[in-house]
C-alpha cells in the first residue's frame, strides 16, 4: 500500500498549479468574474495544451486517460487559484456520461472534441439528486420537455448532456428549436450556472443510461467539488497566515498573538487531513467500487464543512480586510459556497450516506 | 426577581402592538417572511413616525426626548418591534453619538444635535477606525491642530459605514502626541460637507456599497464642535463602545431572523419532499440556536437592569458581544443551509439602508447569501471577538 502521490501526478500538479500561478493571477479572476458568462476561451485553450480538458478521455479519443485521482488533483489546483473555467461539466462530468452511457459513435463524434478543448459541454443533473420548484425533464421520443436548473458550465455550451426523470442522459445542442435558456447569477462568479428550459426540444439519448451512470457522473462531480474546496481552503490559509505575518497592531504582527495562531493551527488542523479523504474518494471511484459512492458522499459533505469553517476563519483572521475586494478574499469565499450547495449540500448527502450504509430508510 | 407581566404592562404592548401594526409602511409589513432590509426612504419615513410619536429614543433620558418607559417596557417595545419585522433604525446617532452628546456635550452642542437625531433627518456617521488602526484603536493618527477658534484636521478614517450618506462623522482624531497614547485623543464632530472632506467607497463581500474611507485635508472643524475637554475623547469613547455593545448583542435582529427561518423551514422541503421544518436534524440545529439565542435574550435584559439601577457595564458587554455575534453567525448559517441551492443566485440589499432587488427562486431566498456574507462581519466590529475574549479574560476573570 502506497497512500501518496506518484512522481508524475506530483510533476502534473505543479505543471498545473504553475500555468494557473501565470496565467490566471486574482486580476485576471476579478476580469472574469465582470463577465461571469463568457468562458476564458484563451485560458482554456492553454490548459488543453496541458492536456487538461481530456485527462479522464481515453488515449483512443485523443486524451491522456488518467484516472479520477489525477483529476482531482487538477482541481484541487483550480480551486487554489479560483480559475474561471468550465473544467467540473467539461472535463468531468460530460465525459464520464459519454464514456458510461454513450453509443460508439456519439463518443466518436463528441469525445476527440472535447478532448482538443474545441468545445464546452454544460451538464445538467441537479433534479437527480432532488427536484425544486416543479424542476425536472421528461423524455418523449427523441424530445425532452421540462426544467433543468443549475445547470454545470451552463455559458457558451457547444452540447448539453441532461437527463431526464428516468435516468436517461441525452445530447441536446443549445440552439435546438424549444429551448430557452437563462444564466443564473451566482455567488461565484468564477464558475458560470444556468437554466434550461425544454419544450419539446430534439435530444439524442445515450442508449446505455442506467440510474447508475447518472449516479456515477454525480459522485464524480462531487469528489471534484470537494477537491475544489481543498485546493480553495489550502489557499485562504496561506493567505490568512501571510496577513498575519504582515499586519500590525500593538507594535507586533496580529501572527504573534496567540489567539490569531490559534485561529490559523485550527484551519490546517481542520483541512489537512481531509486531504487524504478526498484523494481516497477519488481513488475509490476508479479502484474501489464498493466504496465510490460512499466516500463521494463523505469527501462532498466533510469537505463542506471544512471549508465553511476555514473560509470563515481565514476571513475574520483579516479583520475589516475580509469583507471587501481589496485583497480578493471573497473569491474563495464564495467558491466554497458555491461548492457547498451543487451536487447535494451536506445535509442531504449525509442522508445519502446513511441510507447507502442501511441506518435511515 | 419578578418576571411576570402586570395587567398594566398588558395596555403598555397592546397599545404598543396596535400603534405599529397601523403605520409600520407596507413594504415592511408585507414581507415578514422575507428578511428583506429596506431601503432609506422606509428607513426615515419610519423613523419620522416613531418620533412623531414620541417613540424614537426609549432609551434616552425624558429630558432630551425618550419615553421615560422602564426596563420592562423598553423590553416589550423590542419585542413588538422585532415580532412586526419594523426596519431597525440607524444606530449612528440614536445608540452611538446621542448618549455621548447628553452625557459629555454642552448646552449648545445640545441643543444643536440631539433633534436632528431624535427626528432623523440628520445621519450620522462613526469615524473611529483607521488602516493603521483596527484592533488597536488608540494608536489612532488623524490629527486635530488647534488654530485659533478652529481645528485643522488630516489624516484618514477606515471602515465607515454610511459614510456616503451621513450628514455628521463624529470621529476619534489626535491633539496631543503624549506618552499614554490614549491620553492625546480627543472627540469631535465633523460636518461631512466641510471642505477637505472626502469619501471613497469599499466595496464588500456582498458586492454592495456601504463602507468607506473618508479622507481629511486641511479640514476647518470650529473648536465649538469639540465633545467635553481636549484630550479626554478616549474616555467618550470608551462609554459609547460599551453602550454599542449593548445593543451589540443584536437581540431584536436575532430573533427576527429566527422567525425568518422558521418561515423558511415552512416552506422547504428536505430530501424526502416533506417540510423542512418537520426533518429532527433541522429541529435540533435551529433549537440549540434559540436556546441560546433566549440566554443571550435574557442575559441583555439583566445587564439592562443594572444598568437603569445605575451600575456600570463595564466588561459585562464582552459576552454580549460574543455571544450575539456567535448567534448571529449561527442563524445566518442556518438560513443558507434551510435554502439550499438557492443561496446561490445573488439577492442583493440585505444589509440595513440597502435597496431590494429581486432575486432569483423563492422570495424568502433572496437574501440569505448577502445576510449571511455581511454576517461574517458581526465578529469583527465593534471590537473583533478576540479583542473581547481578552476583555473577559483580563477585565472579568483577572487572567
Ligand atoms: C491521563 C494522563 C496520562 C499521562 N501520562 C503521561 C505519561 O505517561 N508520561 C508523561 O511524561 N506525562 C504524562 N502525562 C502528563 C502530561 O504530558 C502533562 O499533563 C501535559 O504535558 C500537560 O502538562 P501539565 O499537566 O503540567 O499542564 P500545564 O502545562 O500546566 O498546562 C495547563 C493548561 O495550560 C495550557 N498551556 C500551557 N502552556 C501553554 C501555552 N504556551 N499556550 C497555551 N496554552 C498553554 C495547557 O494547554 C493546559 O490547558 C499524563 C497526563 C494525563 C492527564
Ligand atoms: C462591516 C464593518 C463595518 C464597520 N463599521 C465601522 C464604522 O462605522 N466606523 C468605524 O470606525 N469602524 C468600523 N468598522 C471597523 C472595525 O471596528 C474594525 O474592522 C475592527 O476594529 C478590527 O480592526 P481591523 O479591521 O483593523 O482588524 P485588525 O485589528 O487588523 O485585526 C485582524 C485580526 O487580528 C486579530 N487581533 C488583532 N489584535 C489582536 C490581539 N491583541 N489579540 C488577539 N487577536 C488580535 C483580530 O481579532 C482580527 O482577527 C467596521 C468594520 C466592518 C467589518
Amino acid at each position: 500500500m502506497e497512500f501518496a502521490l506518484s512522481e508524475e501526478q506530483r510533476m502534473l500538479q505543479d505543471s498545473v498549479r504553475r500555468f494557473l500561478e501565470q496565467n490566471s493571477p486574482l486580476d485576471k479572476v476579478r476580469l472574469a468574474a465582470g463577465n461571469t458568462h463568457t468562458v476564458q476561451r484563451s485560458l482554456w485553450a492553454g490548459a488543453s495544451e496541458l492536456g487538461i480538458p481530456g485527462m479522464l478521455i481515453p488515449e483512443d479519443f485523443g486524451g491522456m486517460g488518467l484516472g479520477f485521482l489525477d483529476a482531482a488533483i487538477v482541481y484541487e489546483m483550480f480551486g487554489r487559484y479560483v480559475a474561471p473555467l468550465p473544467f467540473l461539466g467539461t472535463a468531468v462530468m460530460a465525459p464520464l456520461a459519454l464514456m458510461l452511457a454513450g453509443s460508439e459513435a456519439q463518443q466518436e463524434k463528441w469525445l476527440p472534441k472535447i478532448a482538443a478543448g474545441e468545445i464546452i459541454a454544460g451538464v445538467a443533473v441537479t433534479e437527480s439528486i432532488g427536484v425544486r420548484e416543479g424542476a425536472g425533464v421528461k423524455a418523449g421520443k427523441g424530445t425532452l420537455t421540462g426544467k433543468a436548473l443549475f445547470v454545470v458550465d451552463w455559458a457558451e455550451a457547444d452540447l448539453y448532456i441532461v437527463a431526464d426523470s428516468d435516468h436517461g442522459f441525452h445530447l441536446v445542442l443549445p440552439d435546438a428549436k424549444g429551448l430557452s435558456r437563462r444564466a443564473l447569477n451566482t455567488i461565484d462568479k468564477t464558475r458560470s450556472v444556468g437554466e434550461l428550459v425544454f419544450d419539446q426540444v430534439a435530444a439524442e439519448p445515450l442508449p446505455r443510461s442506467s440510474a447508475d451512470a447518472v449516479a456515477r457522473v454525480i459522485d464524480a462531480g462531487r469528489v471534484m467539488l470537494a477537491a475544489d474546496t481543498l485546493g480553495a481552503g489550502q489557499m485562504m490559509i496561506e493567505k490568512a497566515v501571510a496577513y498575519a505575518g504582515e499586519r500590525k497592531q500593538f507594535g507586533r504582527v496580529i501572527g504573534s498573538f496567540q489567539a490569531v495562531k490559534h485561529l490559523c493551527a485550527e484551519m490546517a488542523a481542520a483541512l489537512e487531513p481531509s486531504r487524504s479523504l478526498v484523494w481516497y474518494a477519488a481513488h475509490a471511484l476508479d479502484e474501489v467500487p464498493d466504496d465510490a459512492r460512499l466516500m463521494a458522499c463523505h469527501a462532498k459533505s466533510h469537505l463542506s464543512e471544512v471549508g465553511r469553517f476555514v473560509a470563515r476563519t481565514a476571513t475574520e483572521v483579516h479583520g475589516g480586510m475580509g469583507f471587501t475586494d481589496l485583497l480578493g478574499l471573497h473569491y474563495w469565499f464564495k467558491r466554497i459556497g458555491f461548492d457547498r450547495q451543487l451536487l447535494g449540500g451536506p445535509e442531504l448527502v449525509r442522508l445519502e450516506a446513511a441510507r447507502l450504509q442501511g441506518w435511515a430508510a | 426577581m419578578n418576571i411576570d407581566f402586570t395587567p398594566e404592562d398588558e395596555a403598555f404592548r397592546d397599545e404598543v402592538r396596535g400603534f405599529i401594526a397601523a403605520n409600520l409602511p407596507r413594504e415592511c409589513a408585507d414581507s415578514p417572511a422575507l428578511g428583506v432590509m429596506t431601503d432609506k426612504s422606509v428607513v426615515k419615513r419610519w423613523h419620522k413616525t416613531l418620533y412623531e410619536k414620541g417613540w424614537a429614543a426609549p432609551a434616552w433620558p425624558e429630558e432630551y426626548g425618550g419615553t421615560g418607559w422602564n426596563a420592562t417596557q423598553r423590553f416589550i417595545f423590542n419585542e413588538e418591534i422585532a415580532r412586526a419585522n419594523a426596519p431597525r433604525l440607524m444606530p449612528f446617532g440614536l445608540t452611538m453619538v446621542g448618549p455621548v452628546i447628553y452625557t459629555f456635550g454642552n448646552a449648545e452642542q445640545k441643543s444643536r444635535h440631539l433633534q436632528g437625531i431624535l427626528s432623523g433627518d440628520v445621519w450620522w456617521c462613526q469615524g473611529y477606525s483607521e488602516p493603521g488602526a483596527g484592533s488597536d484603536l488608540a494608536s489612532l493618527k488623524t490629527t486635530a491642530a488647534r488654530d485659533g477658534d478652529h481645528y485643522v484636521v488630516n489624516g484618514q478614517k477606515i471602515w465607515t459605514s454610511y459614510a456616503h450618506e451621513a450628514d455628521w462623522i463624529f470621529c476619534l482624531v489626535r491633539t496631543e502626541q503624549s506618552a499614554r497614547r490614549q491620553e492625546g485623543i480627543s472627540f469631535l464632530l465633523i460636518d461631512m460637507r466641510t471642505p477637505g472632506v472626502e469619501v471613497r467607497p469599499i466595496i464588500s463581500i456582498a458586492g454592495l456599497h456601504h463602507l468607506n474611507e473618508v479622507f481629511f485635508t486641511d479640514v476647518k472643524v470650529p473648536v465649538q464642535n469639540l465633545i467635553g475637554e481636549e484630550n479626554k475623547g478616549w474616555t467618550y469613547a470608551k462609554y459609547l463602545l460599551v453602550h454599542e455593545r449593548t445593543s451589540i448583542g443584536g437581540v431584536p435582529e436575532s430573533k427576527k431572523k429566527a422567525a425568518h427561518i422558521r418561515a423558511i423551514a415552512r416552506a422547504e422541503r428536505n430530501a424526502d419532499g416533506g417540510a423542512l421544518m418537520d426533518d429532527p436534524a433541522f429541529q435540533r440545529k435551529l433549537a440549540e440556536i434559540e436556546v441560546r439565542l433566549t440566554s443571550l435574550e435574557y442575559m441583555n435584559l439583566r445587564i439592562l437592569a443594572d444598568a437603569a439601577a445605575g451600575k456600570a457595564v463595564g466588561p459585562q458587554s464582552s459576552l454580549l458581544k460574543i455571544v450575539g455575534s456567535e448567534v448571529q453567525q449561527a442563524l445566518g448559517e442556518l438560513a443558507v443551509e434551510a435554502v439550499g441551492y438557492y443561496i446561490e443566485p445573488v439577492g442583493q440589499g440585505a444589509l440595513p439602508g440597502g435597496a431590494n432587488a429581486r432575486g432569483i427562486g423563492p422570495a424568502h431566498a433572496w437574501n440569505v447569501w448577502a445576510d449571511y456574507g455581511y454576517g461574517r462581519a458581526a465578529s469583527i466590529y465593534g471590537g473583533s471577538n478576540e479583542i473581547q475574549h481578552d476583555v473577559i479574560a483580563k477585565a472579568i476573570l483577572n487572567l
